[in-house]
C-alpha cells in the first residue's frame, strides 16, 4: 500500500509570498505617504468616549506623537512582511493581513488627525451602523452563493423589504408586524429568484436583474402612488437602542457594539448562527457540497434543488432584514431608491470576506468605516478628495477578485444551472 | 446459491437510441463480475439504471430475490448498492470525512456534525480493507488514486454489499491499478460483491470471476476468464475479428517536420507532467504515441499546439522554432489538429456546420477579404466539404450540435484536412465512434500520410496505435519509455512499457501485466 | 440548402414569444393599474376608509373615493351628491388634511358606516359598476400612454392637413410626443447594443451605467474645453471621446477577466460605483462650472452639439440616426467580419476559440471596449444632443434596462433597435400617463421586469397560452452516444 501522500499546492506558496510583499508595501505606504509629510512634534488626539450619555465607563483620550507612531507602524508592517516571506504565518496569514490593514488604517488616521483631535468612538459607532445593512446583504449573498445560486438581486430585496416595513409598519401601527411583513416580502422575492433560476433554468444574473428592476419599479410605484401622498402611511417608528447589560459598560467596545438596536443584534446573532450552521451542521455540509459539486451531492441522495430553494429563500429573508434596518433601524421612513447600492456593496463584502460569515462581517466593517470616514475627511482637512475614499471598497474588491492579495475563490458550481440526470 | 442481484430484460430507450436492449445479468455474493464493452456499448447506462440515476424503459431488478424499484440513488443506497463513478463524485474543498459522511451524516445533539465519530468510522473502514486514507485530508490535495479510495470508503460507509466500479482504472497509473486490484480482492474476501466495468481486456482477464460482454446495447456473451482468451473476448466486444488490418502501404519517411527536444511541461497542478521528452516526426510517417490516459500525453499535445507553455526544451516545426508559440502561429505552419475532446475544443456546437468548417481559417483568403467574411465562398466550400467527407447533415446551416458524434468528428476532419498540411496531430481521433466512422477516419489519416504529411497519433487504445502507426512512442509518467518501429513492437512489450517497465525486451513478462 | 421544417417553426416562435411577452406584461400592468386605483377599489367594494383614506371636510366637499363608495355608480368630480340631506361637491383628491376625523367621529357623522374595517365586496351584486370603473381606469391610462408616446392620431392628421395647406403651426404640438419617444429611444438603442454585443462575445456587461457616465464625462470635457473648432471637426471628436472613455472603462473588466478570471459581472458593478464617485469628484472639482456652486460641468460649445431638425421644443436630434447607423455597424461587425466571427466564437465556446488560434485576451478586451464604447456613446449622445452639460445625476438606470433590451432583442441589432423603440416610447408616454391618470412612471420598470422574466423563462408564457413545444430530449450519457444504435 502506498503511504498517505499530500500534495503541496505551489499556488499557495506563491500567494503567501505575494502576501509578504503586500505587508512590506503597506509599511512603505505608511512611510512614503504619511511619515514624510508629517513633522516632528505633531500630536494626534483620539477621543475614546462617545459624545453622548452612555453606560460605558469613561476612559482617558489618547494622544499620540504622530511621527514616532507612524515610524513604529511602518516598521511593524515591514517586519511582519519579512517574517511572512521568510517563515510564513501559515493559517494565521489572513489574520495578519487584517492586522497590517488595520495598521495602515490607523496610520492614515494618525496622519489625518495630526495637530487635531478625532473622536474615534464616534466614527466607529457610525461605522457599525453603516456596516449593518452591508453585512446583512453579504450574509444573504453567502447563503445563496454557498448553495450555488448567484444573487445579484439583494439590492432589490432590501429595497422591497424597506418599503414594506414602512408601509405595513405604519398601517398596522406595529414595527414588529412591519418587520415580519418585510422579511416575508423579500423572502418572496428570494422564492421568485429560486423558481426562475432552478425551475425555469434562467441565467441567474438575468433573473437577479429582473428582480432588481421589478423591485425598483414596484417600490417607487407604491411610494409615488401612496407613501408620498399619505404621509401617515410612511411613519412606522423606529427601534430604539437597547444597551446590553454589562457588555455595554466596556469602554470602546461597549458603545460601539453593545448599544445598538434590535436589527444590529439580530445581525450579531445571525453571524454566529450562520457560522455554526455552515461549518458544523448537516445543513451546512450539504449546502457547501451542493454549491461546490451538486452532482456529487445528488448521487448521495441529497435533493440539490430543495437545498437551493431553502437557501435562496433564507437569503432573501436575510437581505430583507438589511432593508428593514434602513427604515426601522435608522431613518424611520421609506425613500425611493434608498438602498443606493448597499446590496451590491454587500456582494463586494462577501467576496472580500471569502464567502465566510465573519470574513464578510469584517469586510463590511471596513466598508462601513471608509464610508463614515470619507464624510469626516473634509472636516479634518485631509488633502484627498473624499470621493476617492468612497471608491476604496470597490477598488479593494476588484483587487481581491483579481487574486493579487489572497485569491477569493467562489463556490465552484456558482451560477451554473443544475440539470438532474 | 441465489444471486444477490438479478437484472431481467432491462431496456432503456433514449429518443432515437436504444442504449440497453433486454439485458439480463446476475451477480452472486463474493463475486467479481466484469462488464466489458467498448465505449458506447451501454455499460454506463445499465449501471446508472441500477444506481437509480435513470429509470429503465422496461425490465426488472431483484436484490436478494426481492423485486425492487430503484428510483433514485437514495433507493440504491438503501438496497445496499454503491457506485464508484468514473468521474469522481467528490467535493474538492471538503475533507475526506466530510465527503464520506455527506448525505448520511453522523450528528450529535440532533444537528451538529459528529466529525470525530465519522472520522473514526472512516479509519475503521480504511484499516479493514487496507485503504490507507487520512480522514482529515482535504480532497483537493490528494492524488487521484487516493481519491478513488475515498470513493470506495464512501460506498462502504453506507454498508453497501454490491459495489459498482465504473471504469476505475481509466485514470490510474499501473501501480495504482495493482493497488486497486488488491483492494477489490479484499472486498470480495470480506463478503462484498463487485461489478467491474471496463473496456480493458487484460484487466478483466486478471481480475474477474465472470465476464459479461455488451455490444451496442445488447448482451452478446457471458463467460469466465478460464474458459476464454483475450482474443475471443475482443471478438465478442467488437463484433468481428480484431485483427482488422488497416490497408496501408509501408511508410516512406522523408525529412523531419516535427522535432521535439528536452521538453518539460507542467500540468494544471503545477506538477511536472512531461519530463525531458524528445522525438521526431518525419514527413510520410505516422508516429503513434501510446500510453495509459493521464501519463502526460494531454499536456504534451497541448504544449505542441500552443495551448500550454513549456518550461524548458524546444519544439521545431519544419525547422522553425515554435516553442511556446501561439496556437495561431503554429496553425500557420500548416499544422492540423484533431483535439481530444471534440465537443469541448474542436467545435462550436451552436454554430452552423459551415461556420465550424472555417473555425481556424476564417481570417484567410478566400474566406475573408480584409476583415470582411466572404459568405458565398464559405458556403460553397462548406457544401463541397460536406460532400467530399460524407458528413450526414440536413444542411450546412444546421447547428453542429444536432449532428451525431461521428459526423461531428467528420466536420473536424474535413476542416483540418482541407488545407495543405505538413503535420497532423490527432488526439484520440476515434474515441466513442462506431466502427464505420473509425474506419473512415483511419483511412483519411493514412491518406494524409501518403500525401506527405507527418502524423502524430495519440491514442490510449493500443490497438489503434498498433494498426495505424509506423513508429510507436510509449509514454509513462511524463517520460518517453521507448521509440520503436511498429512492426518490431509486440503487444505485450508495449503493455509493459506502458506500465513503466523499460527494459521490457530483456525481462520475462511479470504475471500481473501480461494478459494473453 | 434545405432548412428543416422545425427551423421555420422555431423562427415563428422566436417572433411570437416576444410579442406575447409584451402583451402579457401590458395585461398584468393593466391589472396593477386597476388594483392600485382607489376609485376602482371603491367601486368594487364598500370600505369604511377611516384608516387608509382621510375624510374630506364633510361640510362642503367629499372625496371622490368616498362619493363612489356612497353612490356606487359612476360619479364624476364636481358632481353634487347628497349626504344626510346635505348637498356636497365631489373632489378628486383630499385637500384639507387638517379636517381628518377619527373613527368615532366618523361613526357619529355617518351612522351607516357600521363597525370596524370590514370590506364589503359589492362585485357580485353590481359587477358592471366595478368593471366599468376598472375599464375606465385602464383605458384612460393606456390612451394617455399612447398619446404621450406616439401622439393623438386625430391631432396629428389635422396638423398634417394644415401643414399641407401651408400652416405649419400645429405640427410642433402634434408631433412633440413622437419626437420625445425617439429622443428617449436613442440612448436605449446604444446601451442595448452595448449589452447585446457583450452577450454575443460571452461577456456579461452589467456596467453600461458606469460606461455611460464616463462616456458623458469624456465627451463633455472635449465639448467644452476645445474652442473655435468647426462643427464637422468638433462634434465627431466629442462623440469619439465618449466612445473612447466608455470603451476604456469597459475594457478594464474585460482585461481582468482574461488575465485573472475575475468575473466581469462583479467587476462591472464595482466599476459603476467607481465611475459615480469619479464623476462626483470631477464635477465638484476639476470640471466644475466656473463661478457656480452646483456640481455641473460647463456647457459644451455650440460646435459640439448634435444638430436638431425642427424648431421650438422639438428635441429630436441627429443622435437617433447615429444610433441607427451604429446598429447597422454592429450588425455588420458581428456577422459579416472576421472580428465578429472571433467575438462570437469566443462567446459560444471559448475553449474551441483558443484551439482555433483566437486570442481570448484580445477578444475579451475588444468586446468589452466595443461594448463600453457603445454605452459611452450613449452618454455622449445625451450630452451633445440633449442637455449640453454634465450634471451629477446623469443617468436614468440604463445599466439594468439595457440588459432587458438585449434580452428582448435576442442580442440581435435589429431586435435591439425594435426593443429600444418600444421601451423609449413606453418611457416617454409614461410621463403623460402620470399627469393624466396619476399612474407613477415607475410602472414602466415593472412592465420591463415582467418582459425580461417572460422572455428569459418562455415556459411561463407557453403555460399561459398553452403553446406546445417539442419536448426537450433526454440524452444518454456521453459515453454511450453511438450512432450505430439509432433506433
Amino acid at each position: 500500500m502506498s503511504a498517505v501522500v499530500t500534495i503541496v499546492d505551489p499556488e499557495a506558496k506563491r500567494r503567501s509570498r505575494a502576501l509578504g510583499m503586500t505587508f512590506i508595501a503597506m509599511g512603505l505606504i505608511i512611510y512614503v505617504f504619511f511619515v514624510r509629510s508629517s513633522s516632528p512634534g505633531q500630536l494626534a488626539t483620539f477621543g475614546l468616549n462617545p459624545g453622548r450619555q452612555t453606560a460605558a465607563t469613561p476612559i482617558p483620550n489618547v494622544t499620540l506623537p504622530v511621527l514616532a507612531s507612524l515610524y513604529a507602524m511602518a516598521l511593524v508592517a515591514v517586519a511582519l512582511g519579512v517574517v511572512q516571506l521568510v517563515r510564513g504565518f501559515g493559517r494565521a496569514q489572513d489574520l495578519v493581513l487584517g492586522l497590517v490593514a488595520g495598521l495602515l488604517v490607523l496610520g492614515f488616521l494618525t496622519w489625518a488627525a495630526r495637530d487635531q483631535s478625532l473622536n474615534l468612538i464616534g466614527i466607529l459607532e457610525t461605522a457599525v451602523q453603516r456596516a449593518t445593512p452591508i453585512a446583512l446583504a453579504a450574509l444573504s449573498g453567502i447563503l445563496c452563493e454557498r448553495s450555488g445560486i448567484v444573487n445579484i438581486a439583494i439590492e432589490g430585496m432590501m429595497l422591497t423589504a424597506a418599503m414594506v416595513s414602512a408601509l405595513v409598519g405604519s398601517l398596522a401601527g406595529s414595527m414588529w408586524v412591519g418587520l415580519l411583513a418585510a422579511v416575508l416580502s423579500s423572502g418572496a422575492l428570494g422564492a421568485l429568484l429560486a423558481v426562475l433560476s432552478i425551475r425555469y433554468k434562467v441565467n441567474q444574473i438575468i433573473s437577479g436583474t429582473a428582480i432588481n428592476i421589478l423591485a425598483t419599479g414596484g417600490t417607487s410605484f407604491i411610494s409615488a402612488k401612496f407613501l408620498t401622498q399619505y404621509q401617515h402611511l410612511n411613519n412606522p417608528g423606529k427601534f430604539s437602542n437597547w444597551p446590553v447589560p454589562v457588555l455595554s459598560r466596556i469602554p470602546i467596545l461597549g458603545p460601539v457594539f453593545f448599544e445598538n438596536n434590535l436589527i444590529v443584534y439580530l445581525l450579531f446573532g445571525l453571524l454566529i448562527v450562520l457560522h455554526v450552521m455552515l461549518y458544523h451542521t448537516r445543513w451546512g455540509l450539504r449546502t457547501r457540497a451542493v454549491g461546490e459539486h451538486p452532482r456529487a451531492a445528488d448521487t448521495l441522495g441529497i435533493d440539490v434543488f430543495r437545498m437551493r430553494y431553502i437557501n435562496v429563500l433564507l437569503g432573501g429573508m436575510v437581505a430583507g432584514l438589511g432593508g428593514v434596518f434602513l427604515v426601522l433601524g435608522s431613518v424611520p421612513r421609506f425613500d425611493e431608491l434608498m438602498t443606493s447600492g448597499k446590496g451590491f456593496i454587500g456582494l463586494a463584502a462577501m467576496i472580500f470576506g471569502k464567502w465566510d460569515p465573519f470574513g464578510a462581517f469584517g469586510a463590511s466593517l471596513i466598508f462601513g468605516f471608509t464610508d463614515t470616514f470619507q464624510a469626516k475627511m473634509q472636516i479634518l482637512r485631509v488633502p484627498i478628495p473624499s470621493q476617492f475614499m468612497r471608491m476604496a471598497p470597490y477598488l479593494i474588491t476588484m483587487i481581491v477578485l483579481a487574486g493579487v492579495v489572497g485569491r477569493a475563490e467562489a463556490p465552484a458550481a456558482e451560477g451554473q444551472v443544475y440539470e438532474k440526470q | 446459491m441465489a444471486p444477490i442481484l438479478q437484472l431481467e430484460g432491462i431496456t432503456k430507450v433514449f429518443p432515437g437510441v436504444i442504449a440497453n436492449d433486454h439485458i439480463d445479468l446476475s451477480l452472486h455474493q463474493g463475486e467479481i463480475l466484469a462488464l466489458l464493452g467498448e465505449n458506447g456499448a451501454g455499460k454506463s447506462t445499465l449501471m446508472n439504471i441500477l444506481y437509480g440515476l435513470y429509470a429503465p424503459t422496461s425490465g426488472r431488478i431483484s436484490i436478494n430475490g426481492q423485486e425492487v424499484v430503484i428510483s433514485g440513488p437514495q433507493d440504491a443506497i438503501r438496497q445496499g448498492v454503491g457506485m464508484v463513478h468514473q468521474h469522481f463524485m467528490l467535493v474538492p474543498p471538503l475533507t475526506v470525512t466530510e465527503n464520506v459522511m455527506l448525505g448520511d451524516e453522523l450528528v450529535h445533539r440532533g444537528i451538529f456534525l459528529d466529525r470525530r465519530r465519522a472520522a473514526a468510522r472512516v479509519r475503521e473502514i480504511s484499516e479493514a480493507y487496507g485503504l490507507a486514507v487520512n480522514p482529515e485530508a482535504i480532497i483537493r490535495t490528494l492524488p487521484v488514486g487516493v481519491q478513488q479510495r475515498v470513493e470506495i470508503i464512501k460506498v462502504l460507509y453506507r454498508s453497501a454489499d454490491i459495489l459498482i466500479l465504473d471504469e476505475p482504472t481509466a485514470v490510474l497509473t499501473p501501480q495504482e491499478v495493482l493497488d486497486l486490484f488488491v483492494i477489490i480482492r479484499r472486498l470480495v474476501a470480506g463478503g462484498k460483491s463487485v461489478i467491474f466495468i471496463s473496456h480493458k481486456l487484460n484487466e478483466v482477464m486478471e481480475l474477474a470471476d465472470r465476464v459479461v460482454v455488451l455490444r451496442r446495447g445488447r448482451k452478446v456473451g457471458e463467460t469466465t476468464p478460464a474458459e476464454t482468451t483475450e482474443e475471443a473476448l475482443a471478438t465478442m466486444m467488437v463484433g468481428r475479428s480484431v485483427s482488422l488490418s488497416v490497408d496501408k502501404s509501408p511508410a516512406r519517411p522523408q525529412e523531419s517536420v516535427l522535432e521535439v527536444s528536452g521538453l518539460d511541461v507542467l500540468d494544471d497542478r503545477h506538477q511536472l507532467a512531461v519530463k525531458n521528452v524528445s522525438f521526431e516526426v518525419h514527413q510520410g510517417e505516422i508516429v503513434g504515441l501510446a500510453g495509459v490516459q493521464g501519463n502526460g500525453q494531454t499536456e504534451l499535445v497541448e504544449a505542441l499546439t500552443g495551448m500550454r507553455p513549456s518550461i524548458s526544451g524546444t519544439v521545431r516545426i519544419d525547422g522553425h522554432d515554435v516553442t511556446n508559440a501561439s496556437p495561431r502561429q503554429i496553425i500557420e505552419h500548416d499544422v492540423a489538429y484533431v483535439p481530444e475532446d471534440r465537443q469541448q475544443d474542436g467545435l462550436v456546437l451552436d454554430f452552423a456546420v459551415s461556420d465550424n468548417l472555417i473555425l481556424n481559417t476564417y481570417y484567410r483568403p478566400p474566406f475573408a477579404r480584409g476583415i470582411g467574411l466572404q459568405r458565398d465562398v464559405i458556403d460553397a466550400s462548406a457544401r463541397q466539404l460536406v460532400q467530399d467527407f460524407d458528413v450526414r447533415t440536413p444542411g450546412i446551416d444546421t447547428a453542429v450540435g444536432n449532428l451525431s458524434g461521428g459526423n461531428q468528428q467528420k466536420v473536424i476532419v474535413a476542416r483540418e484536412f482541407n488545407r495543405p498540411i505538413q503535420l497532423l496531430i490527432a488526439s484520440q481521433p476515434t474515441r466513442g465512434l462506431d466502427v464505420g466512422s473509425i474506419e473512415y477516419i483511419h483511412s483519411r489519416i493514412i491518406a494524409q500520410r501518403d500525401g506527405g504529411a507527418g502524423v502524430l497519433l495519440i491514442s490510449s487504445e493500443l490497438d489503434e496505435v498498433m494498426q495505424l502507426a509506423d513508429r510507436i512512442l510509449v509514454m509513462f509518467r511524463g517520460e518517453l519509455m521507448a521509440d520503436l518501429p511498429a512492426d518490431e513492437a509486440g503487444r505485450d512489450q508495449l503493455g509493459l512499457l506502458m506500465a513503466g517497465v523499460s527494459n521490457a525486451q530483456a525481462q520475462p513478462q511479470p504475471e500481473e501485466v501480461s494478459g494473453s | 440548402m434545405s432548412r428543416s421544417p422545425h427551423n421555420r417553426d422555431e423562427r415563428l416562435q422566436a417572433l411570437l414569444m416576444p410579442l406575447l411577452a409584451i402583451v402579457t406584461a401590458l395585461i398584468l400592468g393593466g391589472l396593477l393599474i386597476i388594483v392600485s386605483d382607489l376609485q376602482v377599489i371603491a367601486a368594487f367594494t364598500r370600505i369604511p376608509r377611516q384608516v387608509a383614506v382621510p375624510f374630506t371636510n364633510p361640510e362642503t366637499e367629499i372625496s371622490l373615493e368616498e362619493a363612489l363608495w356612497r353612490h356606487p355608480n359612476e360619479v364624476v368630480i364636481g358632481d353634487a351628491v347628497e349626504v344626510k340631506g346635505k348637498q356636497l361637491r365631489v373632489v378628486g383628491d383630499v385637500r384639507d388634511a387638517t379636517t381628518q376625523i377619527g373613527l368615532d367621529e366618523a361613526r357619529a357623522l355617518y351612522p351607516e358606516l357600521g363597525p370596524g374595517v370590514t370590506i364589503h365586496f359589492t362585485f357580485f351584486q353590481k359587477p358592471a359598476v366595478g368593471l366599468r370603473a376598472a375599464w375606465r381606469a385602464v383605458r384612460v391610462a393606456y390612451v394617455a400612454l399612447f398619446e404621450g408616446s406616439i401622439g393623438n392620431p386625430r391631432q396629428m392628421a389635422q396638423a398634417l392637413a394644415a401643414w399641407l395647406r401651408g400652416d405649419p403651426s400645429l405640427l410642433n404640438r402634434a408631433f412633440y410626443p413622437l419626437s420625445e419617444s425617439l429622443v428617449t429611444s436613442t440612448p436605449y438603442i446604444l446601451t442595448g447594443l452595448a449589452v447585446a454585443l457583450g452577450f454575443r462575445a460571452g461577456m456579461f456587461n452589467i456596467g453600461a451605467e458606469g460606461q455611460y457616465f464616463v462616456g458623458g464625462l469624456t465627451s463633455v470635457f472635449v465639448g467644452y474645453s476645445l474652442k473655435g473648432l468647426p462643427l464637422w471637426v468638433h462634434l465627431p471628436l466629442t462623440l469619439l471621446a465618449g466612445i473612447v472613455g466608455g470603451g476604456l472603462w469597459g475594457s478594464i473588466p474585460g482585461w481582468l477577466k482574461a488575465k485573472t478570471g475575475g468575473h466581469e459581472v462583479i467587476n462591472t458593478i464595482m466599476m459603476n460605483y467607481i465611475a459615480f464617485a469619479l464623476s462626483d469628484w470631477l464635477l465638484n472639482g476639476p470640471m466644475m462650472r466656473p463661478g457656480g456652486f452646483r456640481p455641473i460641468s460647463p456647457e459644451i460649445e455650440v460646435s459640439a452639439r448634435l444638430p436638431r431638425f425642427f424648431g421650438g421644443d422639438i428635441r429630436f436630434h441627429a443622435g437617433f440616426f447615429l444610433a441607427l447607423v451604429m446598429a447597422l455597424l454592429v450588425y455588420w461587425l458581428l456577422f459579416k467580419t472576421t472580428i465578429g466571427f472571433e467575438l462570437r466564437t469566443v462567446g459560444a465556446n471559448p475553449s474551441a476559440a483558443r484551439y482555433a488560434g483566437i486570442s481570448l485576451t484580445r477578444s475579451m478586451v475588444l468586446a468589452m471596449f466595443l461594448s463600453g464604447g457603445l454605452a459611452g456613446l450613449a452618454g455622449a449622445n445625451d450630452i451633445t444632443g440633449l442637455i449640453y452639460y454634465m450634471p451629477n445625476a446623469f443617468s436614468a438606470g440604463y445599466g439594468f434596462d439595457s440588459i432587458a433590451l438585449a434580452l428582448l432583442g435576442r442580442s440581435h441589432p435589429l431586435g435591439v433597435v425594435l426593443a429600444a423603440l418600444l421601451f423609449g416610447t413606453l418611457r416617454a408616454g409614461a410621463t403623460r400617463m402620470q399627469s393624466v391618470a396619476q399612474i407613477p412612471i415607475d410602472i414602466i420598470s415593472i412592465l420591463q421586469a415582467m418582459i425580461i422574466i417572460f422572455i428569459a423563462a418562455p415556459e411561463i408564457i407557453r403555460a399561459i397560452y398553452r403553446i406546445k413545444q417539442r419536448r426537450a430530449q433526454e440524452q444518454p450519457p456521453e459515453a454511450d452516444i453511438v450512432e450505430g444504435v439509432q433506433a
